[in-house]
């Protein structure tokens, strides 16, 4: 699998403290670990029409504090698997974050000025090597900090199974 | 400048004189612990990276608490596997009955201040009640710590929170929690260790302060941390049985900031629905109708809060169900030989079998549409605790009682 640098997609607009059981609700994921049969309950207690607006490779928007509450890494890999292709968001919690990284969903950090400037089905870009994203609808454009060099690697590599397949182990053990 | 609690404990674990805020380590854990919910993802993650043997396996802990006993039979295959790998690797499995990992550990001696924990469970800061750097990761994260006994970390900013006043009648330290959290609100510790200080600290069992370390996850915080000083050695003797050492935070040590609580104005509170920070004075909720009460979790299943429960409900009958699950084996058999079980099981109570119970929505007592409920747990998200039109207020186990009685929530000052 080569480096996911570059990342376009329709986007998905959500609101603030969008908690992991809104993403996958502990109803099911004590269930099975399967993430594509996971992946049918996604966003229920939210919007469960959510699911059925989502395309290959849309790009979630979200407000503050994205993914806070339980550990569960079902979270992003079933968002990875309803076919979203990066999240980005005012801010994110601190354990979905870590799991975005090792799962190899890229988790994007915007000023809060830009992420309530897109609007639900812009078209957005985000170079990840670059340290951008372009509101390609709006003619918008802003940079943003990038990871550590070895856990940028990590995420656009796959995730931490990937990176170990392809490495042999990771990048400090 | 002096190093805070946290930055204690990574600088060891990272092998460093010492450590900032923001840099980036590579740390060295003294214990890892996954359970139901967790473990079972991080197996499949080791499996795929071609690494299933523990770094070491005196130091992995392994629980089945979340869904125990299995409601269904595709949660029981999780089980099964998770048994195997037990018997295989030699890693230590609690199994069905024995109670929940943050109550367990503890009750079991892996818990020593100073220690760097890594726990596949968001709650594992409860452990910071000991003193310990415990913090909550997915289950690759886990699957990582397992196989190399290693984690990275960026060490966090510390905050101190200042805790002055005794608590003043049926007013717990989930009051105090509850308040901090609307206070700061849900985001406002993100990626912080939060230490929680002062006189009042000192007065505080340990159940009471894991209480308190146990909710910093519903303010984002990575941990949160009490000093393990003379007092809380003699409570952690009392309590648990173990004899440890002192940690405490150097003198000079550096917080970016440091906020104060009261706890003797403090009353009772009431998280709202749909976010653990709404929170209000239970006075401004009294009379809402109720259908059910919880009173169990790693947040409030322990003894003192059956004990609290059970001063309430003593000699009269709830009016709703009344689901109370204690969070030990240990804690169980105490209150059945004390004679708490029987109280509660009387005033019309559901005594369960120590697990987590409906909070985390895996089974004993899940939520119909439009259905409310007070639980003594964490979370209020909607679908937490079964349907997403239920509705979900956190309270303390006295709240909880008092409710239970009066079939909407009630002011537990009028009970004792």
């Amino acid at each position: 699998m080569s480096r996911m640098l570059d990342i376009k997609g329709r986007a998905i607009k959500l609101g603030d403290h969008i908690n992991t059981d809104y993403i996958i609700s502990g109803k099911y994921k004590f269930k099975t670990q399967d993430m594509s049969t996971l992946a049918k309950h996604a966003f229920e207690d939210l919007d469960p029409t959510l699911v059925s607006r989502i395309r290959p490779g849309d790009i979630l928007v979200a407000g503050v504090n994205f993914g806070c509450g339980s550990s569960r890494e079902h979270a992003p890999r079933v968002i990875k698997a309803v076919g979203i292709s990066a999240v980005v968001a005012k801010s994110f919690a601190r354990i979905f974050f870590r799991n975005c990284i090792n799962v190899g969903l890229p988790a994007v950090v915007l000023p809060n000025a830009f992420v309530d400037s897109i609007d639900e089905g812009d078209f957005l870009s985000i170079d990840l090597k670059e340290g951008t994203v372009e509101n390609l609808k709006k003619g918008l454009m802003v940079e943003f900090r990038s990871l550590p060099e070895s856990l940028m690697q990590l995420m656009t590599e796959g995730g931490v199974v990937e990176y170990v397949k392809r490495h042999g182990s990771l990048p400090w053990s | 400048m002096g190093l805070t609690m946290a930055e204690k404990v990574i600088a060891r674990s990272a092998g460093l004189p010492r450590v900032e805020p923001g840099d980036m380590v590579v740390a060295d854990v003294d214990l890892v612990f996954g359970h139901d919910g967790s473990f079972p993802l991080a197996l499949e993650v080791m499996k795929e990276m071609g690494r299933e043997e523990p770094w070491d396996s005196e130091k992995v802990v392994l629980f089945i608490d979340h869904s125990a006993p299995s409601p269904t039979p595709e949660i029981s295959n999780l089980h099964r596997a998770m048994r195997e790998f037990s018997k295989k690797s030699g890693v230590r499995l609690y199994d069905v009955g024995n109670g929940i990992c943050h109550q367990v550990l503890p009750e079991e001696g892996f818990i020593k201040p100073g220690m760097l924990i890594v726990g596949a469970d968001s709650h594992t800061v409860t452990h910071g009640a000991f003193g310990c750097f415990a913090i909550g990761v997915g289950s690759t994260d886990a699957a990582v710590a397992i196989t190399s006994g290693k984690i990275w970390l960026r060490v966090p900013e510390s905050v101190k929170i200042e805790l002055k006043g005794e608590l003043r009648g049926p007013v717990t330290t989930k009051d105090v929690i509850l308040k901090v959290i609307g206070d700061v609100k849900a985001d406002g510790m993100n990626y912080k260790s939060v230490e929680f200080h002062g006189d009042s600290v000192d007065y505080l069992s340990m159940a009471s302060r894991m209480t308190i370390t146990n909710m910093g996850a519903e303010m984002g915080a990575k941990a949160t941390m009490m000093p393990v000083n003379g007092t809380a050695r003699q409570m952690i003797r009392r309590e648990f049985g173990l004899e440890v050492k002192e940690f405490l935070p150097d003198s000079d040590a550096d917080y970016s900031d440091i906020l104060e609580a009261d706890l003797s104005s403090i009353v009772p509170m009431v998280a709202c629905p749909p976010n653990v920070d709404i929170v209000r004075p239970v006075e401004e909720l009294s009379g809402t109708v109720i259908d059910q009460a919880f009173i169990g979790s790693c947040t409030n299943g322990r003894l003192e809060d059956l004990h609290l429960a059970a001063s309430i409900l003593r000699g009269k009958k709830v009016k709703v169900r009344c689901i109370v699950i204690p969070a030990s084996r240990k804690i169980f058999l105490e209150a059945v030989r004390d004679g708490t079980v029987e109280v509660l099981s009387k005033a019309g109570c559901v005594v369960g079998p120590p697990t987590c119970g409906p909070c985390v929505g895996a089974h004993m007592g899940l939520l119909g549409s439009g259905e409310v409920a007070v639980s003594t747990s964490n979370r209020n998200f909607p679908g937490r605790m079964g349907d997403r039109n239920a509705k979900i207020y956190l309270v303390s186990p006295a709240t909880a009682a008092a409710s239970a009685l009066e079939g909407e929530i009630a002011d537990p000052r009028r009970y004792v």
